[in-house]
């Protein structure tokens, strides 16, 4: 999957089915996720913008997850999400999200 | 330059170095832990590793790789024997010497020992580390009757995550309610309910008068009344006493923890001590002798953790600012999730917002008329609000807090004020 940052970096990496988009960035040393909690969504510090071609294939927002987004230290967009709570799949081969200017 | 030498690979201690390097310090840097993974996260070793929903090497803070790339020395499995002030340096157990220009104490807490005969039987066991989340997790399973000494977060957490596994659970608890020291009676009700109606036994002013055992292995807990019951697997959550030893005999000042002041150096201007060792003023803290920096706190949380590095990677760059984020903290039992934010000691008024038969509500407390702390239950929106409108010594009111249909986000964004 693919990560670009707020400056228009770009990181390719591999990530193992099962691991979210937030630990696929940790395990990876991608900048721009915070991740301060470890992935209990609990802290909004995972926040990324998915690109729109892959909304459809995520997995649905949960109402723990919707709030958190109502607090992003960046805004909240309609293709808005936690990476913690994205699992990949192989449907998601080949995601791309983006990360926000700041996380906190 | 000998560079930044970091004592204590736990949350604190990695969270130092990375902060470090991403502000661009460009120095050495040595993390010195004491057991012999990658520095991990403990949060989840109580909550999901023991729950089965992930294995231990999602809890692993970064790959390895990390600290190679980011010349970070990480040193595991090593015991700082010695700090020597005079030279700015400290000695391993292996003899090295390490020379530091600026040491940070993240040397953290242990579990504080039950006092009691039958302690040291097989089957009673501590939870700390990660090799100690595993071992408990293999026992859980094949464990009958659990007995979980001590109804703190730890203490409920692996009840909860025990009982989950279909195990016989009792919590015995030597406070009169469960989780006393962090949260009000209302709060230790509404968990003693959920864990009763899960299935989980839970005796409350009582204590333990010794474990016996047979050929090495606990088989039963005794109370002082002379009430015995039956347990092939001990657990033991009755709290921390913090690492202060190495600060102690290298002269330095401790209390209830390392002393350190509003930038968490200690009295000597080139060591630090952060996390949950650090003795520190807390401006959130109640106040009732109105110290000029805040009440002295030391707090056992990632947040504490986190945020106590970053500071102090801000003053070793000679950015130095007063300590003063808003703490907070978690805990997950069962499909509960308490967040808790600021610090609720000292609170005069409650107030709840929501019902509590609804598992959804938070409890505002006040502090003098003020907004102090916040206790979510399954409400996390509510939780990031009250965060931002601790942080901003909000005046919003308890009539407010109680009116659902008050968007309280609207209070954090416009009704701050000193």
């Amino acid at each position: 999957m693919t990560y670009i940052s707020h400056s228009g970096e770009t990181r390719q990496v591999a990530v193992p089915v099962g691991d979210s988009v937030m630990e696929g960035a940790i395990h990876n040393d991608v900048e721009g996720i915070v991740a301060e909690c470890g992935g209990a969504c609990q802290c909004a510090t995972c926040h990324v913008y998915v690109d729109e071609a892959w909304l459809p294939r995520l997995n649905p927002i949960q109402e723990d997850e919707d709030a958190m987004l109502n607090t992003t230290a960046s805004e909240r967009r309609p293709n808005s999400r936690l990476g913690c709570q994205i699992p990949l799949t192989k449907a998601l081969d080949g995601l791309i999200v983006r990360t926000p200017p700041t996380q906190q | 330059m000998n560079g930044v030498v970091i004592v204590g690979a736990g949350q604190a201690g990695f969270q130092t170095a990375a902060s470090l390097r991403m502000a661009g310090y460009d120095q050495p840097i040595t993390l010195i832990g004491d057991e012999p993974s990658l520095p991990y996260q403990r949060p989840p070793l109580s909550k999901a590793f023991m729950a089965g929903k992930h294995e231990i090497e999602a809890t692993a803070l970064r790959p390895l790789a990390f600290y190679e790339t980011h010349r970070i020395e990480l040193v595991t499995d090593a015991r700082v024997t010695e700090i020597d002030r005079l030279s700015q340096s400290l000695t391993l157990a292996t003899g090295r010497r390490i020379p530091y220009d600026a040491l940070v104490l993240a040397v953290g807490a242990s579990n504080r020992p039950l006092p009691v005969s039958g302690a040291e039987l097989e089957g009673v066991c501590y939870l700390r580390t990660d090799r100690e989340a595993i071992e408990i997790r293999q026992r859980i399973r094949s464990a009958r009757d659990i007995i979980v000494i001590g109804g703190g977060f730890i203490g409920l957490e692996l009840a909860a995550a025990a009982r989950g596994m279909g195990k016989s659970v009792r919590v015995l608890e030597v406070q009169t309610r469960l989780m006393a020291r962090a949260m009000p009676p209302i709060l230790s009700e509404f968990y003693r309910d959920v864990h009763s109606a899960e299935g989980v036994d839970i005796s409350l002013a009582v204590s333990i008068s010794k474990m016996n055992g047979h050929r090495g292995r606990v088989t039963e807990v005794v109370l002082d009344n002379g009430a015995t019951y039956p347990a092939d697997l001990v657990l033991v959550g009755i709290g921390v006493v913090p690492n202060v030893e190495l600060a102690r005999v290298a002269g330095l000042s401790v209390a209830n923890g390392i002393t350190v002041d509003e930038h968490l150096a200690t009295q000597d201007p080139s060591i630090y001590a952060i996390g949950d060792c650090a003795d520190h003023p807390n401006p959130f803290a109640a106040n009732p002798f109105a110290a000029p920096q805040g009440a002295r706190v030391r707090l056992e949380s990632v947040q504490n953790a986190v945020d106590q590095a970053k500071s102090v990677a801000a003053a070793i760059l000679g950015r130095a600012e007063t300590y003063r984020a808003v703490p907070w903290f978690w805990t997950d039992q069962f499909d509960i999730k308490l967040q808790m934010a600021g610090l609720s000691g000292g609170c005069q008024e409650v107030i709840a917002r929501g019902e509590l038969e609804s598992r959804k509500f938070s409890l505002f407390y006040f502090r003098d008329g003020r907004l102090a702390a916040v206790d979510s239950v399954n409400r996390p929106a509510d939780h990031m609000i009250a965060r931002k409108l601790i942080a901003s010594r909000s005046r919003v009111t308890p009539e407010q807090v109680a009116d659902l249909s008050v968007d309280l986000k609207m209070q954090a964004e416009t009704g701050a004020g000193m």
